[in-house]
């Protein structure tokens, strides 16, 4: 099916309108030749009867109605994958940007992704040790989960990311096929430069798939730029057998990419600006995320996203939160005390955690320290809000005692090394030794006998 | 003849037909070459818009429409229950093991084993009267849900003719009828109903009995009727989900039917294997045995996602029909009322608060009450509870679906964001819930707990609302300054918080609790703080009751005492007895 259009009807943004088009169905790719030099592409995203709009996923800025030629390509928009797409570095729409030349593709797959049945997903239970405590110990991270990291800008959540992708990949498990997919949608040159520079020292970077979509690239392929890389991952997890660790950052930039097309589409919107079926295009993102009975493989997602204004009830870290199986939550004002990872504890949660920990997995008393630390954590900060208004002296001596817990849990137990890789058994440990800092029976989450076993050892 | 249109235009999951082609509202109509299942939502002279309810990926204009010449329906027969189904009754374990992991569009699967033969008592004679509702046959569904067939509502006559008694399929013949207009019909085990019709009912009842949940807080605090309406908001996070798994799991319903709507894969996942695991404490059989889940995930077509809220309240209601108490758990209503403001945003209709279109309210209010106790055609009783969760946004309760809903239910229970985070779970606020249903449930409360419950359970509310008045002065000059008698009540709504309300799901004796041990619970408590009030009035400082670990003891029962073993409350009773006479003797 080779018909061309020559010349377009509308331009409006990143949107054209086609008349007089033939057989074009939804989703369709469509081929644009500007000039006869420039090559650009787009996607139809409505039609109507012989009407096509089309979303460019470049700039519209050298077309005009006349120099435009266009063809439709009779597929959805798909990606060709085998093997050598590892270590490989694309642009948002899958075309190679490193200079090594075109991948030989093995097969091309549909990049929109079809819903997992949930009959054959089989439940992710095994953690992954990322070697911080914070999260390991109270937010623990499962194979086949999507636990999104929380942030603003300005805090180290590419830091983090990228300890957790190290030390998760070089954990115990490294025998078995590991494989990183980052896809980057509107971050700076700066951050894409430094994943890349920490995966080449870790000396993982012949894993490690790229996306890259910067903050000056088209807005339009943000959108296409996170299926792409889920169709990668997806790929290599259940077709090549291996554990996937996919990084989605910034999903802020993507829903202010889906709002600014949404506008543009002259859609109503919802909240704040952003269209009614934001849920519902961030929802088919973070599900392909998973196991799948069966197969060896596993996607795991972890997106970053910036809360605009570190305003956690947003609509995109609000809708996210909904969607994923939990969220580790940074926080500025640990960040100001200078305290790496600033994760704020209790506002994150690993909703798949609870099955994937304890003496089968981890150790027998990790649910019980878990939910006393966090507990006790959540009593510091009543005891400070007293002591804000009473002042430190007047507070009864156990809540002195919560303060001083507060205090060692923020040092000793969240904050850690950059490059530091703590154990299991190290984690829990000093859990245990900061818990030993409050009364006996303060600590009322505990099983009398994991108590009596631990607490004075 | 059925209406054949085209395709004019697609936008997402809205299609327009050209033309009034004579398609009516809400038919089901099937799209394009690979036949996706479609609905009629609006109807103009110019143009017929369709909602579809499959990805539209790949539909070309001038694909044809055919229209199915009835309204959108399930298939009602037996092999429903411990199935999973998509928003549309699709069977998503068939299609799994058809096609693979991934669910593909269009698919055309049965929506229900045809092949299967199911053992069929007959309950009818010939030259029997038969009305809607009556029954025709009995059929073993699973080891604790005996399937009746009935005539379909609406359809009456004399039996002409029976099937022996035997296997058949869904299909099969059982009962040939004629009917007062002299036309013959034959009945079988499945018949259809459209969704968003209730099933007709003889009357109602008021909700005069409670769904045990085995759940302390709801089942003292916020009990819920059978034939009731709860609605359970939350922030993420706040366990909205765990909560209506523990209902699921442990309530003292006949049939739950668990909707999925719009969440996650993985929750899905764990409610069949840990349910195809857990056994009912009540029958001994799996709790898979009595359940029905419906699964639209959120990466699932948003149309059908709006379509299964009613696909589940249609099974409830048929399975109400033979006479069982269902509840439904849905969850999340929100993500329901999204797919109407996403699919009135498609429509371009006009916009009412938030982008959610201005009928939210009504199309909640006919979602809620479609519950009910009743009494059905055949004279049977049976009652479908829906509790709702709602998921607002950023956890904010003023948003347009939680306030909607506040007025369409009767038990509120809002989750509660700072106890979730203290991992005080269930993390349900005891200040802000309500419900209505205590005073219709009083009588039931007295004749089968006891006639001390109402009172404690009211007793026990006072002191936490006075906790909460106290901690307001607490917070601003601390707790050291109060007099000892409103110390005691700091200490014993402790007590209560620590040792009563929160409870433990992933125990094996905390997480369902009878009723008996619950009253149990709460006088040892109230026995607890009368005898210490008794100390502070003769003037012991309560830095003095505080060293004995009576409070701890006392919070401790939920674990140490199992729920077999109510004896053992007598020597908590002598216990708190020792430490009151120990207390006066050494400081008379």
């Amino acid at each position: 099916m080779s018909i061309e259009y020559l010349g377009l009807s509308e331009i409006n943004g990143p949107l054209v309108v086609l008349e007089g088009v033939q057989d074009a169905f939804f989703e369709e790719v469509v081929e644009f030749v500007v000039d006869k030099n420039s090559r650009k592409k787009g996607k139809i995203i409505a039609v109507d009867e012989d009407k096509a709009v089309i979303q460019v996923f470049d700039s519209t800025d050298d077309m005009s109605l006349k120099n435009t030629h266009t063809r439709l390509s009779g597929h959805p928009m798909e990606l060709g994958l085998s093997l050598e797409i590892l270590g490989r570095t694309f642009n948002g729409l899958g075309e190679p940007i490193d200079g090594l030349g075109k991948i030989d593709p093995e097969v091309m797959r549909d990049v929109n992704g079809l819903p997992l049945n949930p009959c054959t997903r089989e439940y992710p239970r095994n953690y992954i040790r990322t070697g911080v405590s914070a999260i390991d110990g109270l937010v623990t991270l499962i194979r086949g989960q999507k636990l999104p990291i929380f942030s603003g800008n300005g805090l180290p959540h590419d830091q983090l990311a990228a300890q957790i992708v190290e030390q998760a990949s070089l954990g115990e498990e490294s025998e078995e096929e590991f494989g990183i997919v980052f896809a980057a949608m509107g971050v700076k040159y700066d951050v894409a430069e430094f994943f890349r520079r920490r995966f080449e020292e870790s000396g993982v970077s012949s894993h490690v798939t790229m996306f890259l979509n910067l903050s000056n690239d088209p807005v339009a392929e943000r959108l296409i730029t996170p299926k792409m890389a889920l169709t990668a991952a997806e790929y290599l997890a259940f077709e090549k057998n291996m554990h996937i660790l996919v990084i989605l950052t910034d999903m802020t930039s993507y829903a202010e990419a889906m709002r600014e097309i949404s506008a543009s589409k002259g859609e109503i919107p919802s909240r704040k600006g952003y269209p009614g079926y934001l849920y519902s295009e961030l929802a088919t993102l973070y599900e392909r995320a998973g196991i799948v009975q069966g197969r060896e493989g596993s996607v795991t997602q972890i997106p970053i996203l910036t809360m605009p204004n570190d305003d956690i009830t947003h609509p995109i870290p609000d809708l996210t939160g909904y969607i994923t199986e939990g969220q580790i939550v940074l926080e500025r004002s640990l960040h100001q005390k200078n305290i790496y990872p600033p994760i704020n504890v209790l506002p994150s949660l690993s909703r798949l955690m609870k099955d994937g920990i304890g003496a089968e997995y981890t150790r027998e008393d990790h649910q019980d320290v878990a939910n006393q630390l966090f507990s006790s954590y959540a009593r510091v900060g009543e005891a400070r809000d007293l002591a804000s208004v009473i002042g430190e002296d007047e507070l009864s001596g156990t809540d002195k005692k919560y303060l001083e817990f507060g205090t060692g849990f923020e040092q000793q137990f969240v904050a850690q090394g950059m490059n530091e890789n703590r154990t299991i058994e190290e984690t829990l440990d000093i859990g245990w030794r900061l818990l030993q800092i409050l009364p006996r029976e303060e600590l009322d989450r505990i099983d009398t006998r994991i108590l009596e076993k631990y607490y004075d050892r | 003849m059925n209406i054949t249109g085209k395709i004019y235009g697609i936008n997402g999951p809205v299609i327009t037909v050209r033309g009034n082609l004579g398609f009516k509202m809400s038919e089901m109509v099937y799209v394009g070459k690979q036949r996706l299942l479609g609905e009629v939502i609006g109807l103009k002279q110019e143009e017929t818009t369709i909602q579809v309810f499959e990805e539209t990926t790949g539909l070309r204009p001038g694909e044809v429409v055919e229209g199915a010449g009835k309204a959108i329906s399930v298939t009602l027969a037996p092999g429903i229950i411990t199935n999973i189904f998509d928003g549309i009754e699709r069977p998503l374990q068939l299609i799994g093991e058809k096609n693979g992991a991934y669910i593909p569009r269009g698919v055309d699967t049965d929506l229900l084993d045809k092949k299967r033969k199911w053992d069929a008592r007959i309950t009818v004679k010939p030259k029997d009267a038969v009305t809607g509702g009556t029954v025709i046959a009995e059929v073993p569904e699973t080891p604790v849900i005996l399937h009746k067939v009935m005539v379909p509502p609406n359809t009456d006559g004399i039996v002409l003719w029976t099937a022996k008694d035997g296997g058949y399929t869904i299909e099969e013949p059982l009962v040939k009828i004629r009917r007062p207009d002299g036309s013959e019909e034959t009945l079988t085990m499945a018949q259809q109903w459209p969704i968003r019709v209730p099933r007709p009912i003889q009357k109602r009842y008021p909700a005069d009995r409670p769904l045990i949940t085995g759940q302390r807080i709801l089942d003292t605090l916020f009990p819920i009727a059978k034939g009731g309406t709860a609605a359970i908001p939350g922030g993420f996070g706040t366990g909205k989900t765990m909560t209506q798994h523990q209902i699921a799991k442990w309530s003292d319903a006949d049939i739950i039917l668990y909707i999925g709507c719009g969440e996650r894969g993985n929750e899905m996942t764990n409610v069949l294997e840990e349910f195809s695991k857990l056994t009912d404490p009540r029958s001994g059989n799996l709790l898979m045995d009595r359940t029905t889940l419906i699964a639209n995930t959120s990466n699932m077509p948003v149309a059908a996602r709006e379509a299964s809220i009613y696909t589940g309240l249609t099974l409830a209601e048929y399975y109400r029909d033979m006479g069982y108490h269902v509840a439904i758990m849905a969850d999340s209503t929100s993500r329901w009322a999204e797919a109407l403001r996403e699919l009135s945003g498609r429509l371009e209709e006009m916009p009412a608060e938030e982008g959610f279109p201005a009928y939210l309210a009504s199309r909640l209010s006919a979602f809620y009450e479609r519950a009910g106790y009743v009494e059905n055609l055949n004279g049977t009783d049976g009652s479908v509870t829906i509790i709702g969760a709602v998921s607002p946004q950023g956890g904010d309760f003023s948003e347009p679906v939680t306030q909607n809903t506040k007025r369409f239910v009767r038990c509120f229970l809002a989750l509660d964001k700072a106890l979730a985070y203290a991992r005080h779970y269930p993390a349900i606020n005891w200040l802000t819930s309500y419900t209505e249903y205590l005073l219709d449930l009083e009588n039931w409360y007295q004749a089968n707990v006891g006639a001390e419950f109402i009172p404690c359970r009211n007793e026990l509310l006072n002191i936490l609302t006075t906790e909460s008045r106290l901690n307001e002065i607490v917070k601003l000059i601390g707790s050291d300054v109060l007099p000892d008698d409103q110390k005691l009540i700091l200490e014993i709504a402790r007590v209560i918080r620590l040792g009563f309300l929160q409870q433990n799901a992933f125990h094996a004796e905390d997480t369902f609790v009878p009723m008996e041990k619950q009253l149990h619970m709460m006088k040892i408590i109230l026995y607890l703080y009368e005898k210490c009030k008794d100390l502070i009035d003769l003037g012991m400082p309560m830095a003095l009751l505080r060293e004995d670990p009576v409070f701890e003891k006392i919070i401790a029962i939920k674990y140490d005492v199992a729920n077999r073993e109510l004896h053992k409350f007598e020597t908590y009773r002598q216990m708190i007895d020792a430490f009151y006479q120990g207390l006066l003797e050494t400081n008379a």
